[in-house]
């Protein structure tokens, strides 16, 4: 043990039953609130994906009507991205910042209680629209006009969750920035801070910036069809393209947003389980930096076939394949850190390794897409499908199972079982490829993403991938397993649950003290890394 | 005093709160009660009013736990600087979600026109599509939707505007000199002054609103030009009227006595938040008006 002064549990005077979860001010209750959300939101829309593999398992039409397919791929997206990646990476920050930080809590515990608490709402204002006359709006995640306008009811409420989770996030931005700029534990210096606290910082400062932008792109988009404005109708001097470059210009750094986090995490899971202090600590918070400036630069090779002027997609070209080098370089940085190091592989860092090649992948194929006369061939096909879906669930949904194996004895006192976690990796691991990787050549072959048809030539390899499909949602029931009885029970976790672990969180008793720290930890428990140390 | 120290001495941590499930609600309610009014639907503007009343029911309560707070000097320095990045990085919030709209008029003003006209690689939209537009500013477009229209100019209304809002700048930080000086009454007055300036420019705003809409016929379906001059105009006039009622909250609370010359936050948010839509007016009478 250690010598840091613990507060005891206190609960007295406060709430019980759902009222405690319903105006808790507490970090960890909240981290835990955003978490079970996020897995529930996860299944939900897991749920929408395997309707679509099923509609695509031969072809023709079978289950559902070309509309309701519009729909499932549209909320598959905005329950995904918003509902699921987002939340369970806050709820991350919300557990794992103040305790990595030496603090007691967030720096505004009040509103990061209502960062939460508007989730559930703008969720339910998202779903019901599949209730509504005329069915949820078909017309995609990124909710291009003049389709989204034409969605009947379903529109301005869709409209109206999407700024509710925009105000969430916002808000949920700014206390995780407060939290990091004013509550280190003296002696923690800017750069003796976590990568994952790094990499958050960054994040927040992402979402604080292009959120707002989201709300008004969406909020344009509501004045021309109820209010008679013009910024997307040709007729009145605007433009539709314009709000692809608005969106993107928010969709860009988003995909970082839901990104940077799980560099945090792979950083610490590597880190850790080479029993090696992290390589290149500062070219690494370097890396993060010029991601995230470079996310607001290149928005528009989303868009490169809207006939775009020559410059500007020779432009957006070139700073896109730029984020391969700091990207690279953290590729390179994980690398080293494994190497000669005293490696183990308990699951999070199976994840971790499954998410350095799997991530890469991805970069890969997205280096690929860069390219404006390869994107004009593969834009809108299965191709980008594949692309994003090997950065956003073997690169995002990766790191966060990987996190919570890594900290659930942290937040439950009680080691995962590690057999059935180690069946959860493989079985996800080896039926992701199966799902995501035949993607690519259907790309390739010209299958367009978003049609709930396709030629016959195309029948085998959708077989496959819908088995992929079908096999991985399977699979993540037994993720639900391992938390549920790591909650329940198991063998009894140390302090430090890990015996590569370093950080401020690993000197706290496990399960963590309901408020982490009550006085600050000493300066000599803030870990500097050894070859600073010199 | 309802504040808690749970975690010692050392930490403002607070208690349970329920405002904010109550804010949740209020959120909810008037999501849901204008997209029916939108769509309508049933009581729409009712739901709408409700939804408005209980988050200012929501903001009235939590506000108030948090001045009493304050007062009872449950607040370190710790806490004031956690507000303060957290008031920082709102502000920086608002200035992008502008950024947004000016992002619309200055992409309609520099590239669409020119490109409804044959510019760049658009030579068939043109030829085809908007047969022998020219590109002008302002305008509603090669559909002249809206109708003929008079445009706005940076003489006049908004050139008083200006000034109004520049010196309410001015008014606010001589308010302020006087709170760190003790000097209540000078406090108390040039606050006032400012409230009297913001209202003064919304109302004026308003009556330049009503001249466009109804002399100039320059409304919302004007075009783009009409979708950028009323949204962001718009905007910003309901963010002077935020900001109007912020003051006059701090003129009420610093006429009750709060605030010390070291310690006030609160005043200082708020000027914040003034100063940045005053800013704000300046790229607005550069871009939007004179331009």
């Amino acid at each position: 043990m250690n010598t840091v002064a613990v507060v005891h549990e206190h609960y007295a005077g406060h709430p019980s039953g759902i009222w405690r979860w319903v105006t808790t001010t507490n970090h960890k209750d909240i981290g835990t609130l955003y978490l079970c959300f996020s897995l529930l939101m996860f299944f939900v829309g897991g749920s929408f994906a395997m309707l679509i593999r099923v509609e695509l398992w031969t072809p023709g039409m079978q289950l559902m009507d070309p509309e309701f397919f519009n729909e499932m791929t549209a909320l598959h997206g905005l329950v995904m991205i918003f509902g699921a990646i987002m939340p369970a990476f806050v709820g991350l920050a919300n557990w794992m910042i103040p305790m990595m930080v030496g603090a007691p809590d967030m720096a505004l515990p009040r509103m990061n209680n209502w960062s939460f608490w508007i989730l559930p709402f703008a969720f339910i204002l998202l779903l019901s629209t599949l209730f509504m006359p005329g069915g949820a709006a078909g017309a995609g995640w990124t909710m291009y006009p003049p389709l989204f306008m034409q969605s009947g009811v379903a529109m301005p409420f869709q409209v109206f969750a999407i700024h509710l989770m925009g105000i969430s996030s916002v808000m949920g931005g700014i206390n995780i920035i407060a939290t990091i700029l004013n509550l280190r534990a003296p002696g923690m210096s800017l750069m003796k801070m976590p990568m994952f606290v790094w990499s958050w910082l960054i994040t927040a400062y992402l979402l604080i910036a292009v959120m707002p932008v989201l709300a008004g792109a969406v909020t344009m988009m509501l004045m021309d069809k109820y209010f008679g404005t013009s910024f997307f109708n040709a007729a009145g001097g605007g433009d539709p393209v314009l709000y692809q470059h608005v969106f993107w210009f928010f969709g860009h750094p988003e995909v970082y947003i839901m990104i940077l986090p799980a560099f945090g995490i792979i950083s610490e899971i590597v880190s850790t389980f080479s029993r090696k202090p992290l390589f290149g600590y500062t070219s690494m918070v370097f890396a993060i930096a010029s991601i995230a400036f470079l996310s607001f630069i290149v928005w528009a090779h989303h868009m490169f076939t809207v006939g775009m002027p020559l410059a500007a997609d020779l432009f957006f070209m070139f700073t896109t394949m730029l984020i391969a080098v700091p990207t690279g370089v953290k590729v390179f940085n994980w690398v080293a850190t494994m190497w000669r190091g005293a490696l183990s592989f308990e699951t999070p860092m199976l994840f971790a390794v499954a998410f350095v090649f799997l991530f890469t992948i991805g970069g890969f194929s997205g280096v690929m897409l860069a390219l404006v006369p390869a994107d004009w061939q593969y834009h809108q096909t299965y191709f980008v499908v594949a692309h994003f879906h090997y950065v956003l669930v073997t690169g995002s949904a990766f790191a966060i199972m990987g996190a919570v194996y890594y900290w659930l004895p942290k937040w439950t006192g009680h080691m995962y079982n590690e057999t059935l976690a180690k069946w959860h990796f493989w079985l996800s691991v080896i039926s992701v490829n199966v799902l995501y990787f035949p993607m690519h050549f259907l790309g390739l072959a010209g299958m367009p993403r978003r049609i709930p048809d396709y030629p016959v030539q195309f029948t085998d390899l959708n077989q496959i991938v819908s088995v992929g499909g079908f096999v991985f949602g399977a699979s993540q029931l037994l993720f639900v397993a391992c938390i549920i009885l790591c909650v329940r029970g198991g063998k009894k976790a140390e302090a430090r649950a890990w015996d590569g672990a370093h950080g401020l969180e690993w000197t706290l008793p496990s399960p963590a003290p309901y408020h982490s720290f009550a006085e600050p930890p000493p300066a000599n428990l803030i870990w500097t890394r050894p070859y600073q140390a010199s | 005093m309802s504040a808690e120290a749970h975690a010692g001495s050392h930490y403002y941590l607070p208690h349970p709160s329920h405002w904010p499930i109550l804010g949740s609600v209020g959120l909810f309610t008037t999501a849901v009660g204008g997209a029916l009014w939108l769509e309508d639907m049933g009581f729409g503007k009712y739901v709408l009013l409700l939804g408005l009343i209980i988050i200012c029911v929501m903001m009235f309560g939590w506000f108030g736990t948090v001045i009493r707070e304050s007062l009872s000097g449950t607040y370190n320095a710790q806490v004031d600087r956690s507000f303060r990045w957290g008031m920082t990085f709102f502000i920086f919030s608002e200035v992008m979600f502008f950024g947004g709209f000016f992002g619309a008029l200055f992409f309609a003003r520099v590239f669409v026109e020119n490109w409804l006209a044959g510019g760049s690689n658009s030579l068939f939209t043109n030829l085809i599509i908007w047969k022998g537009y020219e590109p002008v500013w302002p305008s509603n477009g090669p559909g002249n939707l809206g109708g003929d229209f008079e445009g706005m100019t940076a003489t006049g209304l908004a050139a008083i505007n200006t000034l109004i809002l520049l010196s309410s700048g001015l008014t606010v930080t001589i308010a302020h000199w006087g709170l760190k000086e003790g000097n209540r009454k000078k406090l108390c007055w040039f606050l006032l002054f400012t409230i009297i300036l913001g209202f003064a420019f919304v109302a004026l705003q308003g009556h330049e609103f009503l001249d466009a809409w109804y002399k100039q016929h320059l409304t919302l379906g004007t075009g783009i030009y009409g979708s950028t001059f009323f949204m962001l105009t718009g905007f910003h006039g309901l963010h002077v009227t935020i900001g109007a009622i912020m003051l006059t909250v701090i003129l009420i609370r610093s006429l009750r006595g709060h605030f010390t010359p070291q310690h006030h936050f609160a005043f200082e948010a708020v000027s914040w938040y003034w100063h940045f839509v005053d800013v704000v007016w300046l790229g607005l009478f550069i871009f939007v008006y004179w331009l």
